[in-house]
């Protein structure tokens, strides 16, 4: 080995706490990186594969009855490649120890063969019977989250009739990785029911002999699903068809969708912030090492060593360390990138995991670390160059501050000689100093963006569930009913008020934009269900018109005054022109409003209703519920409660905990820097703070030179970091917001409030560190070397 | 100053049994091996002595920077031994005054700012400017350590010392890294300092010829005094053979 290796590794080895730390920033950066994109292409990867292997259609066409043999003519579609037909409809589920009916999906199940799309992963027990109608697959994540197993007995709602069913198998879907009650927002696996029966049993229930209600279809390898949706649309329509839609556009396809879309956000903003953390501190590091070697140095030089060969050795320094940094962080990240997919595994109801590390993840983080090191080196370099043989063999000079003093000599009225040691100190090296304040700054920022995010949700929550709907029960009907069944409503025990609605299935347009969702009618004077401006006051449904949520406005690219295009999927399936009288606030959903009699009115229904809000006594809930299964006509209840507290799940779970993550890696960040900012300004004025206390200064006033540095760091680093962190939480909040919730941006006092305070702390804590170093220095050992 | 000549001469140190080891067992260093002196008020006083003989542990310890292992050592009549690290800050603050072989300025301060570093903080301080001009360093005092020589910049420690009026000024090998030519100007203003301010000034030095310009001299070998020499005739700094 050359002499000038071997001393690169006894210096590794002497700065080994130092060069640890930094290839632990490295690391983590680099995990970080390899972590998140492998289990997102995990995530990918196991979403594709389950949704091949399980046949998951392209294209959904609901619709009233079809026969049979239009399946045949929906498969000569161009671009089709096979289709299936299905029976499916509403049931309400009856589960012991349930105060509340549990709303369900029942599917059929080919009863000679295996579906040709939408099969289903049966992870115990087997399918229904041949010939059985008592026999019922159920959907796992429900079972789970009830404690239902084989064997056990389900009683149902179907059409009407009560019947009960034996659970023979337990199954997982592609369909159902979440699972959402019609007419709700948030998917809750223990509020709504998936069951699989036999085809000719369904088909009796519903009385669909030899008719389906909902066509699967999948496409040909390329084909595009536009032209199908249109053709699909025209060959169903005189059966009542309710508008295909695409599998893009389904609803837990979706959801995982919106996932994977907020782990990605995460993903992108974090890494990039380790590596310039860890490329400023290898540079102050290898800095710092070559000025105190440069009589070394100067000796390499004199020896005949050139420039390029000493460089290279400082290089290989750094570049040792980056790249031991990355190695940790590519066996850590695929480590913890398993773990955590394997966590969301569970959490989106997959049966199985395709782990999936995307190499391009490791060669990238590999060279972002390098490219960090290299950047924090190569200005070091440049000191290694500008060393003269000669200079260097003189014993060290003064660091020069003539250069800051005029600067400074204005401020001589009002500031003590300390005060100008630290300010000179600071317009000295403006570069580290700027280094240290983007750091703590993004570490403030990043926590503080999370923080704004983590609060946003909340309002999200407050102003849905608090503002918009005001009510403690919401009830949906089968079909739409007489008004006066709101009257019914009002009778039954502990019911306070009842405010009646009718929402009809609708996809809305614009132009090209179109968007699947629904109108909700909403009586004159609404109280419990409202739709409230920005300001949170009500606005009053007009004669003629449609309101429209703010989100639902944006994705049609439409404002107040237009005209929207709505095709009604029920009843006599009008499409309606109607011009946008206002625009809605909303957080949750994308809604659309009417006046309740203009709906009907269009719809040619008067005095329809398709389902009411209530006010309920606190005290009456059993009662309530146990008269509400006995209404024949009630296909849900829903308490509102139930509904947040799903919501707050969700919002938690997920790529919400991600956030939790980051804010807390961000707090970690943010102390190192301010840690490692103290303690090097301490190793570099060591000597100046033994001359200050040989002098009579006492600890106090001596660490006051170098926590006055730190506080400059600290205060300059604070308004940038609540900058960065205000305008971080756009990103991140946009990169969060989904179909389903929009996180309002703003800011937040509070979020920045405890950021800030973190920071404060991380100084106040180094701070004390460091000062009880200062009272540990041996001044005669300190002052008697020369450097 | 001229109360000197007058009324008997106050003890400025007195030391007894003073004992220094660094470590402990086999690994122990005995700096110092039971030191016993007397350092009138108002002398210079020069230690003589081979490397390593423990003359800085001497200084330090009487400049309140180190603790002895053993023995007594009083300022005037309050004992170091036993003072807090506080009142040894005080201490230092209101009546020593240091200079080191490596000078030890603050570079982010100009001379002038040195010098003030000290006034600022001490009970019974000179102007910055006399302090300098004392030292011979009128022009220079906006210049910072770095637009500094070597003599210039021992000058400048030397006022940061004398600025307090301290009553004892102590310097260890002040000339160890000058060339011979500002190594006596350095010598000259310390002289000077102890004439005008009365301050006791200890000097260690292994430049034998220092000992010329001492009101008192003493040899120092492997931790313990040898012997005591007062001078009788006095040479000026100038006069010095190097
Ligand atoms: N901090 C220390 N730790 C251990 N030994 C020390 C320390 N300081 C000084 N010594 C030892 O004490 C002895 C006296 O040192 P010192 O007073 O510096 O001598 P001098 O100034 O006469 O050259 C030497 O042997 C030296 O090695
Ligand atoms: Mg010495």
């Amino acid at each position: 080995m050359r002499a000038l290796d071997r001393k690169l590794l006894r210096d590794m080895w002497r700065i080994k706490g130092q060069a640890g730390a930094i290839a632990v920033v490295v690391a983590v950066g680099v995990l970080l990186q390899v972590m998140m994109s492998g289990m997102i292409s995990s995530l990918e990867e196991t979403r594709a594969t389950y949704y091949e292997r399980y046949r998951l259609a392209d294209v959904f066409a609901p619709v009233t009855r079809a026969p049979q043999k239009m399946l045949t003519r929906l498969a000569e579609i161009p671009g089709v490649a096979a289709v299936e037909g299905r029976v499916q409809g509403g049931a309400l589920v009856d589960i012991v120890g349930q105060d509340l009916p549990v709303r369900a999906q029942v599917l059929s199940l080919p009863e000679w063969r295996n579906p040709w799309l939408n099969d289903v992963y049966l992870s115990e027990g087997q399918r229904p019977r041949i010939g059985r109608t008592d026999e019922v697959l159920l959907l796992r994540s429900f079972a789970r989250a009830h404690d239902l197993a084989l064997g056990d007995v389900l009683s149902a709602t179907l059409y009407g009739s009560k019947r009960t069913f034996r659970i023979v198998g337990i199954a997982q879907s592609p369909e159902f990785l979440f699972t959402t009650a019609p007419g709700e927002l948030v998917p809750d696996d223990a509020r709504f029911a998936v069951l699989w029966l036999n085809a000719e049993a369904l088909e009796a229930a519903f009385d669909l002999k030899g008719a389906f209600n909902e066509a699967l279809l999948s496409l040909e390898r390329g084909a595009d699903v536009a032209p199908v949706l249109t053709a699909v649309d025209s060959l169903l329509d005189r059966y009542g068809g309710l508008g295909a839609y695409a599998l893009e556009d389904q609803v837990s396809n979706r959801f995982l969708s919106e996932e994977i879309k907020g782990l990605k956000a995460t993903s992108k903003a974090v890494p990039p912030i380790f590596m310039g953390v860890a490329a400023f501190l290898l540079y102050i590091v290898v800095s710092r090492m070559v000025s105190a070697e440069r009589e070394q140095i100067g000796l390499i030089k004199a020896f005949g060593y050139t420039d390029t060969e000493v460089s290279l050795h400082y290089f290989k320094l750094v570049v040792s360390i980056a790249l031991a940094g990355a190695a940790l962080g590519c066996l850590g990240g695929v480590w913890a990138g398993r773990a955590l997919a394997g966590l969301y595994q569970a959490l989106y109801h997959l049966p199985f995991l395709v782990f999936r590390v995307d190499p391009s993840s490791f060669a990238s983080g590999v060279l972002i670390s390098v490219l960090a090191a290299v950047v924090g080196g190569v200005s070091v370099l440049r000191q290694v160059f500008a060393l003269t043989p000669a200079v260097a063999m003189r014993p060290p000079a003064p660091a020069d501050y003539s250069k800051s003093g005029a600067l400074t000599a204005a401020l001589k009225t009002w500031l003590d000689q300390p005060s100008r040691m630290v300010l000179r100190r600071v317009l000295r090296n403006p570069g580290r100093i700027f280094g240290a304040v983007i750091g703590i700054a993004a570490g403030m920022g990043l926590s503080s963006a999370q923080m704004s995010v983590m609060s946003g949700f909340n309002d999200v929550l407050d102003t849905t569930y608090g503002v918009i709907d005001r009510s403690d029960v919401a009830v949906t009907f089968f079909e739409q009913m007489p008004d006066k069944t709101a009257f019914d409503l009002a009778h039954l025990p502990g019911v306070i008020e009842v405010e009646p609605i009718r929402a009809v299935g609708a996809v809305l347009r614009n132009g090209t934009e179109s968007y699947r969702g629904s109108v909700t009618g909403l009586v004159e004077n609404a109280r419990l269900n409202r739709a409230v401006d920005a300001d949170h006051a009500d606005i009053a449904m007009p004669d003629n018109g449609i309101v429209l949520a703010k989100s639902l406005a944006d994705t049609l690219g439409i404002g107040a005054g237009d005209t929207v295009s709505v095709d009604v999927l029920e009843g006599r399936r009008p499409v309606l022109e109607l011009r946008v009288a206002r625009i809605a606030e909303t957080l949750m959903g994308a809604p659309a409003f009417m006046h309740i009699e203009a709906l009907n009115r269009a719809l040619g229904e008067p005095g329809r209703i398709s389902g009411a809000y209530m006010r309920v006594d606190a005290g009456a809930y059993p009662a309530l519920f146990s008269a509400l299964k006995d209404v024949p006509s009630v296909a849900g209840v829903t308490r509102k409660n139930d509904a947040r507290a799903a919501m707050k799940k969700l919002m938690d779970e997920g790529a919400g905990t991600m956030r939790y993550v980051m804010a807390l890696i961000a707090g970690v960040i943010t102390f190192g820097i301010v840690y490692n900012s103290a303690r090097i300004s301490f190793g570099e004025q060591s000597r100046d703070l033994a001359s200050l206390r040989v002098m009579g200064f006492t600890q106090g006033e001596a660490a006051f030179i170098l926590l006055g540095e730190l506080a400059i760091v600290v205060l300059l680093a604070l308004p940038i970091g609540v900058l960065l962190g205000y305008g971080l939480s756009y990103l991140v909040a946009a990169g969060f917001s989904t179909d389903l919730y929009q996180i309002p941006t703003g800011f937040r006092p509070e979020a920045f409030g405890v950021a800030g305070t973190a920071v404060v702390m991380a100084a106040l804590i180094s701070g004390w560190l460091v000062k009880r170093e200062i009272e540990r220095v041996d001044l005669v050992a300190t002052l008697k070397t020369r450097e | 100053m001229s109360d000197r000549k007058t009324q008997p001469p106050r003890t400025t140190f007195r030391t007894r049994g003073l004992t220094k080891v660094y470590g402990e067992g086999a690994a122990a260093v005995h700096a110092l091996r039971g030191v016993d002196l007397e350092v009138p008020e108002g002398e210079i006083v020069v230690l003589l002595g081979p490397s390593g003989s423990g003359k800085s542990t001497l200084l330090n310890i009487l400049g309140g920077l180190d603790r002895a292992s053993d023995g007594e050592a009083f300022f005037q009549d309050q004992n170091l031994s036993e003072m807090s690290d506080r009142a040894l800050t005080m201490y230092r603050r209101d009546h020593v005054g240091f200079v080191f072989q490596f000078y030890n300025l603050m570079p982010s301060l100009t001379a002038f700012e040195n010098v003030e570093l000290v006034t600022e903080i001490a009970e019974n301080p000179m102007e910055a400017d006399r302090a300098l001009q004392l030292v011979g360093l009128g022009e220079r005092v906006n210049h910072f350590p770095a637009q500094m020589s070597g003599g210039e910049q021992q000058r400048v420690a030397i006022a940061r010392a004398v600025a307090k009026n301290p009553t004892v000024l102590f310097c260890d090998e002040p000339t160890g890294a000058l060339d011979s030519a500002t190594g006596r100007a350095v010598l000259h203003v310390i002289n000077d300092i102890n004439r005008e301010l009365g301050a006791t000034v200890m000097i260690v030095t292994h430049a034998a010829a220092t000992a010329q310009m001492a009101h008192r001299v003493i040899h120092f070998a492997d931790g313990a005094i040898r012997s005591v020499t007062e001078n009788d005739t006095r040479v000026s700094p100038d006069e010095i053979a190097w």
